[in-house]
Order: structure tokens, then C-alpha cells, then sequence
């Protein structure tokens, strides 16, 4: 019992972080139609600034200071890379966004180097664990599902109750129209990638202390959440972070019954099982028909 | 529109492959004596002078700069360019002025094998130092060997020099060494069931295989044995699974920094076994990240951590010292035993050029063969005809993290 109580808690601790990623995909998808490829680039640079930060002020200030960063470079990415390029297929600024991807990561490469680095825990340290039931978990995974919690409330409330928001959605479900109306989309769509690099940001400061901060994990981490994102359903921020847990907790019991290697194939076979019988994920809509 | 974007896309394209691509970095070094003429590229092949002055000789060098073993490659090319301007420095190698070639193949060998065939055919290099990891050198093994060309790896595969390859050296003392090592505490500490961890890569697979086929041997049982990773976030799924099979001691052979977190899952989960680390973990950086999960782990490794705490009559005393305070205040980052492995592939390298009968393979790679008594970071060196690797087993100590530093593990407690 206990250890089915352990593998549950581990699978929320990794199915957490892919939640927080996930959410970042989901929310330039369900403003723009883009998928951002470069969403785990966020994560990896919010680590990264956060722990530079972190050498010249208190650790609250640091995170703070490197989502502040991370939603300026998100927004000056737009700007600099789709702005001028509204009318093309969502195939082509898809590509871009793999382009960007790799910039980034290069970048960071040169900037912070090869090594990891990871941010101190937030509570507690590296071996302190909260005991449920005789499992342990580490307390900054209740740091990251609260963030998560925290940050899919915030969204759904900015989205459906704000007029910003709703600008938001209505540039996604047609842009000519919203346009008609009066809605800079142009603006709304800076302003989804200023929101999920900033979110993406504080997924990175997050997990930085469990899994660390590496210029190169940013592909890894987008393949998970961008997974999560669409077993859960693309453009529901909560429909993500349940889609997240759900694999997570997949990868956990994949590991109790079979050698761990096969951790990654489990995940994915459970997502192509999960688009064979719901194409558009467990809590999806099927898409609007665009233009 | 259209052209404009595809102008947008090829540019992004470009940026991408140029960022991804290997850089070649030919060091600019500071040489003592005038250079007659412009670009002399002494080919090594015409016979030449014993002692000629002036010209230059090429060193290539294959090093993970970037991707996924840039923790081996950074402090090697690193290393190696530090070293190479010393030389220069001081006058160069029988008065010819060292210069290094270094190759970034991020880590992937089909990358190794192209670069090593440039060294070979277009800059017709002297020596090629490294590659970093065992996947790569692998690799261009039979290349180097077929083009007679001197190949001093910085991997650690047993593979490597086993079976011996005239044209192959190695420095990294070898795996079944710190598996030897491993089992020999273990024993010391009545441990029988373990259960080991190990990374995806080809380090990992290779220590994988050294453990299980020395474990017999010495009368220690592997129950369990799981692969993670290099990306994973968490493995407290697989460190349930290890706790669950009742283990004396956990082993994890690994040069990724997900090996920290092995560490960090271990404790969180309650787990009060031993845990016994490869030589991959000599990197204090690893030690910060796991924080005050690390104490106690014991792992194989040079002297080169404990250079401070070594007695000052150790031969090896005065070599790690020089090194470590070289590197660390050149490069503001604590010294690791990967950097060690260049340190002694270009020394290696460059002893046998002084000591061969003139400069060209066949006459470098011979002397390089009788090369003894060679003091270098991960030990004191004895080439042999049939040992490419000449380390022995007291080239490693057992250390142990204590107070977020390495120190000698005593093995009397």
C-alpha cells in the first residue's frame, strides 16, 4: 500500500511539472492557434534568469525578477518574429517556432554554459519530504501544483471574466471578426506570448530545485507537457494540468510493473491511444472550423 | 508575401544550422619565435629534422563542446586550450609552436566520424585528443586506426583499448577498474544485494555491463537494475521500485546531472543505504546539486579532487596542484576530472612528440607506446604494448562526499 501511495506521489510530482509546461502550450494555442514549440525554452530561461538573480537578490525577488524578463523576451519574440507575418498558414509560424526553439537554447548555451543549476528548495531542502501515509513527497512539489492551481484559476478568470480575456478568445475563434470589432489582434497576440512565456518562466523557477536547470532542457520538457497538453485537450488550461497529471502518474506505474526504460513509450502509447478514440483529447472540443 | 517569408524561414534556418553545427576553433596562439613565411602547415609525413625551429605542429582535438556530454567536453576543450597556450609560452614543442584544432560534435558520433576525416585528410593533423565520450571514439576507432592516425581518447569504455588498437590510447582510468573499486568497499562493508541505476547513454550502458559481469565474482548479488534517463525530472518512481527490492546498496553509474537526482530521491523517499557513485560523478557541481543529499556518497575517482588534502610527498601532489589552480582561476569554476582527461591526452601527446626519434605518427605513436612513469591527473601512466590505458588499479582511491566536499573515504569506520 504503501509503495502504490509512493508510485502515486511520484507520478504527481513528474505529472506536475509537465502540468505547468502544458499550461504555457495551451494558452498561445487557445489566444493564437500557434503551438509553441519553443514553450520549454520559456521554462529553461526562467530557471536560468531566476538562478542569476538568485546571486544578487532574495530568492521571492529572484522569481519575480525572471518571470518580469522571460514575459519581455516572450513579447519581443512576437514582435520580432510574427508580427509581420499575420496571414500565413499556422504551419509556417509553427516551424518558427522550432527555429526559435533552437535559437534560444544556443543561446543560453553561450550565456549560462553546459552546467546545471538549480534554484535552492523553496521550503525544506534537498532531503526533507513530507510523509502521507508513509509515502514521502518533497514539499516543493506542493509548490508546483500550487502554482499550477494558482495560475489555472488566474487564467480562467482573466480569459471568461475580463475584457481583455474575452478580446483574447475572440481574435482565436476568428481573427477577421474580432478585427471588425475593433480588436488590436496583433496586440492580443503579443500579449498570449508575454502571459505564457511568464508562465512558463514560473514553471522553470518551480522546478528548477527538483529536476534542475539545463540549457538543454527545454526540448524534453515541451515534448512532456506539449503531450499533456493534448491528451488533456488543447486550449483548456485545467483540461492540461489534468492531462498532465495523467501521464505522470502513467510513467509512475509504468515503472512498478516494467523496466523503467519503457517509462517515455508508455506515456506516448497511452497518448496515441487517447487520439485514436478522442482525436481532440479527453476534454477537447473539436476545433472550430477556421479560415 | 510568400518570398518574404521564405526569406524569413531560410534565415531562421540558417541561424539554426549554424548554431547547431560544430564550431572549429584553431587556438590563436602567442608564439615566442617569429613565423617564417606566411601559414607553414609542416606536414608531418616528410621526414623531418630532429630538432627543427620554427614551423608548427597540428593537434586536432574532437570535444563535446555543446549538446547533451558538454559537461565532459566544456572543461576539456577548456583544458586543452589553456594548456596549449602555456606550452607556447614557454617556447613550444622542440621548438615548434603547438597549434590545436579543437571540434565541437556536440556529442554525436556521426559528427565525430566526419570531423575525424577532416583532421585526417584536410588538416592532416598529428594527434587527435579525445573524443569525450565512449559512443563516439567507438566510432572513428577503426577510422583512426586504418589512417594510422594517434588517437588518445578521453572516454572511459574498457572497449576503447580492449582489444588493442596500435594506433589507440586512452587516459580515463578504466570501468571494470571502478566497478573493482566499488565491490572491494562493498565487501569491506558486508554489502551483498544492491541494486543499480544507470543512465541511457553509453557510459552508462558500458558500466552497466562491468558491474554485472564483476559483480559474481566478489560475491555480491545485483536484485535490481534500472536505465533512466538523461532528461528525466524525477526518478522517485524508480527509486521506489530499488527500496522495494530490499537493497544493501544502491549503485549509480552515470556522467549525466540526473544523477543528482538519484541522490536527492533517495533521501526524500527515506532510503538509508550506501550509495555508491561511478568515476562519471567527479564534478563538484554535481555535489551542489544534490545539496545535503550528496553526503555520504562514495564513488572511485582520481586524485584530482583531493588534491588539496593529498600528502605533499604524494608523486601525483605537485601536478594536480599546478593544474587545479590553473584551471579554477583561469576559468572561475571548480576543476573536474573530465578536464583531467584532456589535461593528460595532451601531455601524453606531447611527451611522446619530445621523446620520439622525429616528428611523425609512426615515430610518436612508438614513443608514446614506451612512454613510463608518466605523472598525469588521473594517475601515474605506464604504456605498455599491450596496455594502450597504462593506469593501474591504485590510479583511483574511494572518496566521499563529507560536508559538500570530497574527501578520502576511510575504509577502517
Amino acid at each position: 500500500m504503501t509503495q502504490f501511495l509512493q508510485y502515486l506521489l511520484s507520478g504527481l510530482t513528474n505529472g506536475s511539472i509537465y502540468a505547468v509546461v502544458a499550461i504555457g502550450f495551451s494558452l498561445i494555442y487557445s489566444a493564437t492557434g500557434i503551438l509553441n514549440l519553443a514553450q520549454g525554452e520559456f521554462v529553461m530561461l526562467g530557471g536560468m534568469v531566476a538562478c542569476t538573480l538568485l546571486t544578487f537578490v532574495p530568492l521571492p525577488l529572484a522569481v519575480i525578477g525572471s518571470v518580469l524578463v522571460v514575459a519581455v523576451i516572450g513579447g519581443l519574440l512576437e514582435w520580432f518574429f510574427f508580427r509581420r507575418l499575420h496571414g500565413h498558414s499556422l504551419l509556417r509560424l509553427i516551424i518558427i517556432t522550432i527555429g526559435l526553439s533552437i535559437l534560444i537554447q544556443e543561446a543560453a548555451l553561450h550565456i549560462w554554459g553546459e552546467q546545471a543549476r538549480s534554484l535552492p528548495y523553496f521550503t525544506g531542502n534537498e532531503i526533507s519530504s513530507i510523509s502521507i501515509g508513509g509515502a514521502a513527497l518533497s514539499p516543493q512539489v506542493l509548490w508546483v501544483l500550487a502554482t499550477a492551481a494558482v495560475v489555472v484559476t488566474a487564467l480562467h478568470f482573466f480569459l471568461h471574466r475580463s475584457r481583455l480575456g474575452a478580446a483574447m478568445r475572440a481574435c482565436a475563434s476568428n481573427p477577421a471578426a474580432a478585427m471588425l470589432v475593433g480588436i488590436n489582434t496583433a496586440r492580443m497576440r503579443t500579449l498570449s506570448f508575454v502571459l505564457s512565456a511568464a508562465i512558463g518562466a514560473l514553471a522553470g523557477c518551480v522546478v528548477s530545485p527538483i529536476s534542475m536547470t539545463q540549457s538543454d532542457m527545454g526540448a524534453g520538457l515541451a515534448i512532456k507537457g506539449f503531450a499533456a497538453a493534448i491528451l488533456g485537450g488543447l486550449g483548456n488550461s485545467m483540461a492540461a494540468v489534468t492531462g498532465g497529471i495523467i501521464v505522470g502518474i502513467a510513467e509512475a506505474f509504468s515503472v512498478s510493473m516494467l523496466p523503467a526504460a519503457y517509462k517515455d513509450a508508455v506515456a506516448f502509447t497511452l497518448l496515441l491511444i487517447v487520439l485514436f478514440v478522442r482525436p481532440h483529447g479527453l476534454w477537447g472540443r473539436p476545433p472550430a472550423q477556421r479560415a | 508575401m510568400q518570398s518574404r517569408f521564405i526569406r524569413w524561414l531560410a534565415m531562421l534556418g540558417c541561424v539554426g544550422i549554424l548554431s547547431g553545427c560544430g564550431r572549429s576553433q584553431p587556438v590563436p596562439s602567442a608564439s615566442q619565435q617569429p613565423e617564417p613565411g606566411v601559414s607553414v602547415s609542416e606536414k608531418p609525413e616528410p621526414p623531418s629534422p630532429p630538432l627543427p625551429v620554427g614551423g608548427s605542429i597540428k593537434i586536432g582535438a574532437l570535444f563535446s563542446v555543446t549538446g547533451p556530454a558538454s559537461f565532459l567536453g566544456g572543461p576539456e576543450s577548456r583544458t586543452a586550450q589553456m594548456l596549449v597556450e602555456k606550452i607556447n609560452q614557454a617556447g613550444g614543442v622542440r621548438g615548434m609552436e603547438l597549434k590545436l584544432i579543437v571540434k565541437d560534435t556536440a556529442g554525436s558520433p556521426e559528427k565525430a566520424i566526419s570531423f575525424a576525416k577532416q583532421l585526417i585528410e584536410e588538416d592532416d593533423v598529428l594527434a587527435i585528443i579525445g573524443p569525450s565520450t565512449s559512443g563516439e571514439t567507438m566510432q572513428i576507432k577503426s577510422l583512426c586506426e586504418s589512417a594510422g592516425m594517434i588517437l588518445v581518447s578521453c572516454a572511459a569504455a574498457e572497449a576503447i583499448v580492449n582489444p588493442i588498437s596500435r594506433y589507440i590510447f586512452k587516459t580515463p582510468q578504466k570501468d571494470s577498474q571502478a566497478a573493482e573499486w566499488i565491490f572491494n568497499t562493498m565487501k569491506q562493508k558486508g554489502i551483498r544485494r544492491i541494486g543499480v541505476v544507470t543512465g541511457n547513454d553509453g557510459f552508462g550502458a558500458e558500466g552497466k555491463k562491468q558491474l554485472e559481469s564483476i559483480a559474481p565474482r566478489h560475491g555480491i548479488e545485483i536484485v535490481i537494475s534500472e536505465v533512466y534517463d538523461k532528461s528525466a525530472t524525477d526518478l522517485t518512481d524508480i527509486m521506489t521500485k530499488i527500496k522495494g527490492a530490499q537493497v544493501e546498496a544502491v549503485v549509480n553509474w552515470s556522467i549525466v546531472p540526473a544523477q543528482s537526482i538519484v541522490a536527492k530521491n533517495m533521501r526524500q523517499i527515506g532510503m538509508k543505504v550506501p550509495l555508491f557513485q561511478s568515476h562519471g560523478f567527479g564534478n563538484l557541481k554535481y555535489v551542489e546539486q544534490s545539496g545535503e543529499a550528496a553526503e555520504g556518497i562514495l564513488f572511485p575517482a582520481g586524485r584530482l579532487l583531493i588534491a588539496d588534502v593529498l600528502p605533499d610527498d604524494h608523486p601525483q601532489k605537485a601536478v594536480l596542484t599546478a593544474y587545479k589552480s590553473d584551471y579554477e582561476s583561469r576559468f572561475n569554476e571548480p576543476v573536474s576530472t573530465f578536464g583531467g582527461h584532456a589535461y593528460d591526452a595532451l601531455m601524453i601527446t606531447v611527451k611522446a612528440i619530445e621523446q620520439a626519434d622525429k616528428v611523425d605518427r609512426p615515430a610518436v605513436r612508438d614513443a608514446m607506446e614506451k612512454l613510463t612513469g608518466f605523472v598525469g591527473t588521473a594517475g601515474i601512466f605506464n604504456f605498455k604494448p599491450d596496455d594502450h590505458n597504462g593506469l593501474g588499479l591504485e590510479a583511483f582511491e574511494m572518496l566521499e562526499v563529507r560536508g559538500g566536499r570530497f574527501v578520502p573515504h576511510i575504509t577502517s569506520e
